[in-house]
């Protein structure tokens, strides 16, 4: 007995359909419900969001290909102006029924002519008595779209009359998208996130063909016993399992353990899962060369990370501008005399700080300073004299390529720029050694 | 005024080289002096030198970065392998397509960079792929800028692979406009089947160069100053395709590795596979290049200490740049062939000799006039001196003798520095220096065995433990024989002796621990060769004739390359005679002449004041000044009308200050402008 109902599709595609998106059944149901049969009008526009990874791209595709339902997929993110999105969707139309696998190319510049471009093309491809599904991945760039784009969208069906429906796939919730101009409101749909429940069901799914499936179930649970309380990502976790597979198998290829001896393959896997997740989750090393550690079967010891390697060299007096400059950043500019002036008159110690100063500089982030203090405080740490030559200054603008330091505020460059340090107090510590 | 520099990302040094050469290859050598000191000989010379030192340069850096690049292109490849042929079907299925990446480590010296990507780019289209795409930051401040760069690149370079099918290659370029992922995933695809139906012989030949389905490798050059959000778009667009045709990534870190999770998320880091790549440190880069350009005969010209140390510092302490350097080093070399008449016998000994015969009076005069050349001639017998000093005939005779002990004193110097370097380098806190250069710079200034760190060096090296001696000893006898002067064979027959013996008493003391064993008088011994090294390692400024062959006004090249615009720019409007050389303009310090343009005028008394400058005072100053010299006329000074003219010059003045970045207009106070430079804070 299936879980989904429907007059319009035959069961074995409904049980197929079930199959495939384990842990999503009742979205999917719902979607169903909606969409209804294929002629009829189903909601002009549907918003689904969800967490990274909860299936929403996936289960649309496969809801819609499984169905053999009319439909454009497109993603936002590389279509990045409006008329490569529109472009792009009247292009897939055009193949919708068509042999050829590539429409061929559509001039289309503004939404007008979308909209005309897209009833005319309905009609070439006898497509008035379905309904047509108009999917918008990653829907969170149309904002940064013209302003008509999203409305546009959400109105479609009726702007062209004819049996369309828009599905905006996104990560945000709605209330971040809602023009305030007045617009249709879309039905929307949670995918809520997979418990860990369903991500060891959805993860022992696929298990490789040469294992059994309890074999690789107990696999994913250590897995998921390492990797879930730092990361849900199904993707990410399905890449960790299978770069780490062949680790939790080598006791068995060797004939040490059986496949039940589940205590010594736990054993055997742990450590190196544990060092998995400081390295390759992180992407500290690539995982191509963590398969090639394992695969040597050496310590990932001498192997150094990305961040072993933080330390900079930099020119003598790169270094030193660099330390007023952090200088500069974090201490206000009233204790200048007292630190850097040989005889500066005496502070009372009482009312010295603020009050406000008191809580830890670092805390409030690096300030804004002008170039001239910059240069002073220089003059003041560097124990021989610095003439102010060009090079100086042109280590000053390397140093903000770098990103280093950062250029803060207006572009008139002419009355003081201002600067602010960006390096933390280890990187300086390191330096000033 | 000094912001403007900032701003300006200042190519200072680069542009005076450059005005420097483009002078040089006009007529300047000859320009004011007359032919007679063989200045068309001398350009010629320097040019020839200089392009043998460029071609050497090239050489030592192509073999530097060998290494790197082979690394980087066996990456290349596994990548690519990976990518084809998976393992398992599973693990294919299972695992997320990242692109693979490699973040290459440059160091700060951002000036060498370039260099550095254009030979890598080069090396990747001899043997990888024709698809390299180098970007740089400036060029793509937006994803479809990007994009835009990148496809027009990668048309490019198809055009410049098959050029017998240029039609096709027009039609792509006319669907530019659609610069989306798709299409350039359908290019490659268009092109990769082209290059497979293609008639074998011609298969062939593309087959030998590139791999089967060459990778795209797209460059980043700057990986810094790219903004994150059109990064992070392209990785996350370009992974969605990375199944179609294989993209391979290469950054260009000048910091550190770091900067890529700075930059990027996890979940875009997520979708690369990164590995590092570090390229050899531009310290160790200089060293070669001072080893094989500064250390060695086979360049006649040479540089001074203090012009090495300009040089020198400039690189520690400001840019890492060893391009820079190279800069400096050619400026220094057309500096010498353009001031120094006698540079004309700067060349190979042989063909120095010859120019030494066919020498004018008028540089005869010169040699005589050569501080070295006044003191040898001081130190001969009387006759001597008198033929030297009026025979020009005598005198070619002994020039090309003194060229010949020149020449011989630079062999036996660099061998015996090398060894003196080997004996250094092995004692604590290095009191010489650790590097070459340093030991180099101490010899050429002074006579080394006088200062005191050699003292303490030698004091360290009697404490050397016996096996630490005797390599040092062998590491000589080495370079001692792989040199070419005759004169070492001595020496080196003596250091085997002494070798030979040093083994001997290990094996007849052995109980007795060794350090007893080298007692005084063998360590003594030891040193006979280092003892004789003091007149090899002689100054090169108490050598005859070293002017023809050193560079040494180091003051030029610091004006040159370590320009001091703030300084120059102060000197000009405080004291204008420095540079307009007018008589009238000479004054005394402290006091301000009405001769000096107005300009002048209105900076010096602007430098009386504070922040603030009340321009109704300022004009007051001014009309005094301007009027006091001509003012014979005591009436017109009493009354308080200032003359339009001069009113006018004031105003103009002041606006060329405004202009220079001296002042801006205040909003604080309306008739008032505030100061922008030093002082006024």
């Amino acid at each position: 007995m299936p879980n989904f109902e429907h007059p319009e599709y035959p069961e074995a595609t409904l049980l197929h359909l079930e199959s495939m998106v384990p842990c999503r059944e009742s979205q999917v149901s719902s979607l169903l419900s909606i969409f209804g049969e294929r002629q009829h009008f189903s909601f002009p526009s549907i918003f689904i969001y969800g967490h990274t990874s909860c299936g929403k791209t996936y289960v649309m595709q496969t809801l819609l290909e499984t169905l053999e339902l009319p439909h454009v997929f497109v993603n936002c993110v590389e279509c990045f102006t409006s008329r490569l999105l529109l472009e792009e969707i009247l292009t897939q139309l055009q193949s919708l029924s068509s042999e050829k696998k590539h429409g061929s190319h559509v001039p289309c510049d503004t939404f007008n002519d979308f909209v005309r471009l897209f009833k005319q093309e309905i009609i070439t491809q006898d497509l008035q008595n379905q309904t047509v599904y108009i999917v918008l991945d990653k829907a969170e760039q149309l904002r940064e779209m013209e302003a008509n784009v999203l409305p546009g969208f959400l109105r479609l069906q009726e702007m062209t009359d004819r049996n369309v429906t828009v599905i905006f796939l996104s990560e945000i919730v709605w209330e971040l998208f809602r023009p305030n101009t007045g617009c249709l409101e879309p039905f929307t749909l949670y995918f809520s996130d997979y418990s860990i429940g369903n991500l060891q069901k959805i993860l022992s799914h696929y298990h490789p063909p040469e294992y059994s499936a309890d074999f690789y179930a107990a696999y994913i649970n250590i897995l998921l016993g390492v990797f879930y309380t730092v990361c849900r990502d199904l993707k990410e976790l399905r890449h960790l399992a299978a770069l780490n597979f062949t680790k939790y198998c080598e006791p068995v290829v060797r004939g040490e353990a059986n496949e039940r001896d589940t205590r010594r393959l736990w054993k055997n896997i742990e450590s190196h899962l544990k060092k998995a997740m400081q390295t390759v989750y992180l992407r500290e090393i690539s995982s191509s060369q963590w398969e090639r550690i394992q695969k040597d079967d050496g310590e990932p010891g001498h192997l150094k990370g990305l961040s072993a390697h933080a330390h900079v060299e930099l020119p003598y007096y790169s270094k030193f501008l660099l330390i007023a400059a952090y200088l500069a950043s974090y201490n206000p500019a009233r204790t200048d005399k007292r630190f850097f002036l040989k005889h500066h008159g005496k502070i009372k110690k009482t009312n010295f700080l603020k009050k406000h100063e008191k809580t830890s500089n670092h805390l409030l982030g690096p300030k804004p300073f002008p170039l001239d203090r910059l240069l002073a405080i220089l003059y003041s740490i560097v124990d021989n004299k610095v003439a102010p030559t060009a090079n100086i200054f042109s280590q000053i603008t390397s140093l903000v390529t770098l990103q280093l330091l950062t250029l803060v505020g207006h572009d008139d460059q002419l009355d003081g720029p201002k600067y602010k340090c960006t390096v933390s107090l280890d990187f300086i510590r390191a330096i000033a050694r | 005024t000094a912001v403007r520099f900032v701003n300006k990302k200042c190519y200072i040094r680069a542009r005076f080289v450059y005005i420097y050469l483009s002078f040089c290859l006009t007529d300047y050598f000859s320009q004011g002096k007359n032919d007679s000191e063989d200045s068309g000989l001398r350009f010629a010379t320097c040019q020839l030198l200089w392009k043998q030192i460029n071609s050497e340069t090239e050489k030592i850096q192509e073999e530097l970065n060998k290494q790197l690049f082979d690394n980087l292109i066996h990456f290349l490849r596994q990548s690519h392998s990976e990518l084809q042929t998976k393992k398992t079907e599973w693990m294919c299925r299972m695992k997320s397509s990242e692109i693979p990446t490699a973040a290459l480590v440059l160091g700060v010296n951002v000036t060498d960079h370039d260099m550095t990507f254009k030979s890598l780019s080069e090396v990747l289209q001899d043997n990888v792929t024709p698809y390299v795409v180098s970007l740089q930051a400036k060029e793509c401040p937006g994803i479809k800028h990007l994009l835009q760069k990148l496809m027009g690149q990668l048309m490019d370079c198809n055009v410049d692979v098959d050029s017998s099918e240029e039609e096709e290659c027009v039609n792509i370029s006319q669907k530019k406009i659609r610069c989306s992922m798709a299409s350039l995933s359908k290019w490659y695809e268009s092109v990769t089947k082209k290059t497979d139906s293609e008639t074998p012989s011609k298969k062939r030949t593309s087959s030998s160069r590139h791999w089967q389905s060459p990778p795209i490798v797209v460059i980043f050059k700057d990986m810094e100053s790219f903004t994150t959000k059109v990064l992070q778009d392209f990785i996350v667009i370009s992974s969605q395709h990375i199944r179609e045709f294989p993209l391979v990534l290469i950054f260009g870190i000048a910091t550190s590795p770091m900067i890529i999770h700075r930059l990027l998320p996890h979940s875009v880091s997520s979708l690369l596979c990164i590995e590092l790549f570090q390229s050899l440190s531009c310290k160790e880069h200089l060293a070669t290049v001072i080893d094989k350009l500064l250390l060695t005969t086979q360049f006649p010209f040479k540089l001074s200490e203090k012009v090495l140390q300009v040089l020198i510092n400039i690189f520690l302490y400001h840019d890492f740049s060893v391009q820079n350097f190279i800069k400096g080093f050619q400026l220094s070399i057309v500096e010498h062939f353009y001031s120094q008449p006698l540079s004309v016998l700067c060349c190979q000994l042989l063909e120095a000799k010859k120019r030494v015969n066919s020498l004018s009076h008028n540089q005869c005069e010169n040699i005589r006039s050569l501080p070295s050349f006044r003191r040898y001639v001081e130190s001969q017998v009387s006759e001597k001196q008198i033929a030297l000093l009026t025979e020009d005939s005598f005198l070619k005779e002994v020039t090309q003798t003194l060229l010949e002990d020149l020449h011989i004193y630079h062999e036996n110097y660099f061998t015996v520095l090398r060894c003196l370097h080997v004996f250094t380098t092995s004692l604590p806190k290095y009191p010489l220096g650790k590097q070459i250069r340093e030991l180099h710079c101490a010899c050429l200034g002074k006579s080394v065995w006088e200062t005191e760190e050699y003292e303490s060096a030698i004091q360290l090296l009697r404490m050397l433990a016996k096996d630490e001696l005797v390599a040092i000893l062998q590491k000589c006898a080495e370079i001692f024989i792989s040199s070419s002067g005759k004169q070492f064979s001595n020496t080196v027959e003596k250091l085997e002796e002494f070798l030979a013996r040093f083994q001997n008493l290990e094996g007849e003391h052995f109980s007795v621990g060794f350090r007893s064993v080298p007692s005084v008088e063998e360590l003594s011994s030891s040193y006979i060769p280092c003892c004789s090294f003091r007149s090899y390692l002689a100054p090169a400024e108490m050598q005859t004739l070293n002017e023809v062959v050193y560079f040494n006004t180091a003051n030029t090249l610091r004006e040159h390359l370590n320009a001091a615009p703030r300084i120059a720019l102060h000197t000009a409007l405080n004291n204008p005679y420095c540079y307009l050389k007018n008589q009238t303009l000479k004054s005394d310090v402290g006091c301000i002449s009405n001769t000096a343009p107005d300009i002048c005028i209105v900076y010096k008394l602007h430098l009386e004041c504070g922040r603030l400058i009340n321009l109704v005072d300022w004009l007051e100053a001014f009309s005094t000044v301007v009027t006091a010299v001509e003012g014979t006329d005591p009436d017109a000074v009493a009354t308080d009308q200032v003359d339009e003219i001069i009113h006018a010059r004031f105003i103009r003045a002041v606006s060329e200050l405004e202009l220079l970045g001296f002042i801006k207009p205040s909003k604080q106070k309306t008739d008032h402008v505030a100061r922008l430079t030093w002082g006024g804070c």
